[in-house]
């Protein structure tokens, strides 16, 4: 068997970050447009509606008290963004442009069910 | 406390026994001006409890998000006074303890399992505050002993309720057909899962 990579039970939807919120010639860096694997419709989008989204960098000094070489950036699903299941995010720092394409950790709390 | 609860000119003993002996026909000299303390009006707004989601009836399996039983199922008992779930996995089939959780890292799921016969009343909030460390001077050898981990004791009182309840719960559990594997079986998200079409 393989060697697992993520979490032996996984409490997560991974989203992809497309890029910042824009018009035609400004982007308005303070929010995310992030993709939800799965979620294709306006619909859809209403689960997660104020979930915890994680975007995880691995990072070369150990930080924190565990001294962990993970460094996680937290936010939180704002609002759908047109009507193909995209939501738009913010987090506690802007996320930085090398993280388009990226992938992000879309929570299942705070739950509502 | 004190300061709200003043008595304004209330006569001493000796005054009041002077004022009692004094002839006939005069009023007496003193009398207390406000015979009854009254507390000051409090502004102060009273919370009221925070409401628990309505999927949330005693008896609920719900499913733990985060912390160190994420994944975990567990059985719901009843909401404190916090606001907090007070749950138990049963302990003895997947090693949740009875503890409280916060309703925002829980899902609630349709499952029921009945708890009638269960006595949760002893357990409050104040039942998980955390004993106070004993004071005075540590010596410096203790100060540094206490770096290293030390095992968790934890009280006869709640091993006593642990076995209490979830005895009363197991009943219930072993009589219905795969409930204990249910219990027992953690949740995870598969590769193609999508939570938001999910029934719980």
């Amino acid at each position: 068997m393989t060697k697992q990579n993520t979490q032996p039970t996984r409490l997560y939807v991974n989203g992809a970050i497309l890029g910042y919120k824009r018009g035609l010639r400004n982007q308005y860096n303070h929010t995310s447009l992030i993709k939800i694997k799965g979620v294709d419709s306006k619909e859809e989008v209403d689960f997660y509606l104020g979930k915890r989204v994680a975007y995880i960098t691995k990072v070369s000094t150990p930080g924190g008290k565990s001294g962990t070489k993970f460094r996680v950036n937290w936010g939180r699903v704002c609002r759908g963004h047109g009507s193909n299941g995209v939501v738009r995010c913010k987090f506690a720092r802007d996320l930085p442009p090398q993280s388009i394409g990226g992938r992000v950790r879309v929570m299942l709390y705070p739950s509502r069910v | 406390m004190t300061g709200r609860l003043r008595v304004l000119g209330v006569a001493g003993p000796k005054k009041a026994a002077k004022a009692s002996s004094s002839s006939p026909g005069k009023s007496a000299r003193y009398y207390p001006a406000d015979d009854v303390p009254r507390p000051k009006h409090s502004r102060a707004k009273k919370h009221n409890p925070p409401k628990v989601r309505p999927s949330f009836v005693p008896g609920t399996v719900c499913i733990l998000l985060s912390g160190r039983f994420r994944g975990r199922r567990a059985v719901f008992l009843k909401s404190l006074e916090s606001g907090l779930l007070l749950v138990t996995g049963p302990y003895k089939v997947n090693g949740v303890p009875l503890r409280r959780v916060n309703q925002a890292y829980v899902i609630a799921t349709s499952t029921r399992v009945d708890v009638s016969n269960v006595d949760a009343s002893s357990i409050d909030d104040s039942y998980f505050a955390r004993a106070a460390a004993p004071s005075g001077g540590a010596e410096e050898e203790e100060f540094f002993e206490k770096d290293a981990a030390k095992a968790a004791i934890v009280s006869d009182v709640r091993r006593a309720d642990q076995k209490r309840v979830d005895a009363a719960i197991l009943k219930v559990v072993d009589a219905t057909p795969l409930m204990k594997n249910y219990l027992g079986s953690k949740f995870s998200l598969n590769k193609y899962d999508k939570p938001h079409k999910m029934i719980f």
